[in-house]
């Protein structure tokens, strides 16, 4: 491929997005009327990722404990374990490991669903009933991915904290109560929130990018494989650069 | 009722996708109570000219007016208004699959209407008998045949009650008893409610049985070839193309 067609194909992905945005922010909600989708939605990325989310922050939360304990059992600073934990997790491991989860299960879902709609000629139906696709195939998941995300991450949060605990409690001379008492001590509303609002940001970089990939889908079956992948592929460069830039940002506040 | 009535105007259209004309210079009308098909070789532009008429795609040049009303300068707010006066029957159904046919059939009446719930359910039930399917409103799509899901689609383009319908190969896929039975289903829908209907199909026993007229496409030309009455124009069209198309069933 010359450098010329690269750059005609970026220019027009671009373009695309630019579009897809525009699309779904233009149409007028109406999630009065699509109660049932949103609830599905909240059913799909919400509850049915809750177990997967518990195992992995608890191993999570544990795995961190292990790693910390290795380098502070040296200098006989082993209670700053909780430091790391609780930290690290609020801040960074709790909203990303939600978001690759939901990645793994949503924006995949979400592509692959919109990509067979295009192949079965679903969307041009509810274009042909007057219906606009952009509003009732993005704004439901949109609408359950803002509110699913960040209460899988509160789960998370609390889970990698205990799967800390577990860890440190059972192998390392803290207590429990000592475990908890330094958590609160060092754990704050703010910290906590701000991880919250990362995962919410999250949320909608994950459904934008499964959805997009769904709607630029070819219409074949090989396609709609090839969307999935790539809305996959997609979010996870996205979290990733909207991690790093927001957690820039968050350092200018002193967070 | 007016059978003389243009419902759908079609000027000067050029159409295609890619930067690539398909169709050029297309022009025709359908009036009242019409049953128009539209056949042509393969990739002559029989489904794009559909999209084109129901609103799917912009053309590169030219008109459509669906009761006089332009869909092709149409504001969303306006082709929303034109959408609701039609139905459309896809090629695979184009059911939602995460639905029962009953809610597919319902779907329209939720978005368009604020009909009570047991109002909504006797339209269906209506709908559904209409295409021979009551009973089946419980099913799921995937557990439908091939027939079955086209009717079920034709319900569904039938539930807001419109008279302008558009088919899409509606024989394809079909055994000829199905075919043969969905021909007769266009028939009884147009005595039935009236409606004026366009049907893209390459079927020429569903042709000769079910249209009023033909307007026939060729991938070469890039238009129009023929137009009119399909019998007469099987026993008198000049154009060796046109008699050897409509013809091939008697070389059998």
């Amino acid at each position: 491929m010359n450098f010329e067609k690269f750059l005609t194909e970026i220019f027009a992905k671009a373009i695309y997005i630019v579009t897809f945005i525009g699309e779904v922010f233009s149409c007028p909600p109406r999630l009065s009327r699509r109660k049932r989708e949103f609830l599905y939605y909240l059913d799909l990325c919400g509850v049915k990722s809750l177990p997967i989310v518990i195992v992995i922050s608890l191993l999570m939360g544990s795995i961190v404990a292990i790693q910390g304990a290795l380098q502070m059992q040296k200098v006989g600073a082993e209670i700053f374990i909780v430091d790391l934990v609780g930290l690290a997790v609020l801040k960074e491991f709790g909203p990303l490991m939600v978001a690759m989860i939901s990645t793994g299960r949503a924006g995949s879902a979400f592509a692959a669903e919109i990509g067979t709609m295009k192949v079965n000629e679903e969307i041009s139906a509810l274009e042909t009933m007057g219906v606009n696709p952009f509003e009732y195939l993005v704004h439901p998941k949109l609408a359950a991915m803002l509110i699913a995300i960040p209460v899988l991450t509160i789960f998370g949060d609390a889970f990698s904290i205990l799967g800390g605990m577990l860890l440190s409690t059972s192998s390392l001379d803290i207590t429990l109560t000592a475990y908890w008492t330094r958590t609160l001590a060092v754990l704050d509303g703010v910290t906590f929130m701000l991880g919250i609002l990362k995962s919410a940001v999250f949320g909608i970089l994950i459904t934008f990018a499964g959805c997009c990939c769904g709607f630029a889908s070819p219409g074949d079956a090989q396609g709609v494989g090839r969307s999935a992948t790539q809305a996959v592929v997609s979010s996870i460069f996205l979290v990733v650069v909207a991690d790093a830039v927001i957690t820039l940002l968050y350092s200018f506040i002193g967070y | 009722m007016d059978k003389s009535e243009t419902i759908i105007e079609v000027n000067d259209l050029d159409i295609g996708y890619d930067n690539r004309t398909v169709l050029e210079n297309i022009n025709f009308k359908v009036n009242k109570g019409e049953i128009l098909f539209i056949l042509g070789n393969s990739g002559c532009g029989k489904s794009t000219l559909l999209k084109h008429l129901i609103g799917l795609y912009q053309p590169i040049r030219g008109d459509i007016k669906l009761r006089g009303k332009s869909i092709v300068n149409a504001s969303e707010a306006e082709k929303k208004e034109l959408c609701k006066g039609f139905g459309v029957t896809y090629q695979g159904g184009a059911l939602f699959g995460s639905m029962t046919v009953a809610e597919n059939v319902a779907f329209p009446l939720e978005e368009h209407t604020n009909l009570h719930p047991d109002v909504i359910r006797a339209i269906v039930e209506e709908k559904l008998s209409l295409v021979d399917l009551a009973g089946f409103g419980a099913f799921m799509p995937a557990e439908l045949s091939g027939g079955m899901k086209k009717r079920a689609g034709l319900a569904r383009a039938l539930a807001l009650s419109p008279d302008l319908l558009f088919f899409d190969e509606p024989s394809a896929g079909l055994d000829p008893l199905a075919s043969a039975s969905l021909d007769k289903l266009i028939l009884e829908l147009r005595e039935k409610i009236n409606a004026t209907i366009v049907v893209v199909s390459h079927e020429l026993d569903s042709i000769f049985s079910t249209a009023d007229r033909i307007i026939m496409l060729d991938k070469e030309r890039k238009t129009i070839v023929a137009e009119g009455d399909p019998r007469k124009l099987l026993s008198d069209a000049k154009d060796p193309w046109v008699k050897k198309f409509l013809g091939r069933n008697n070389m059998r």
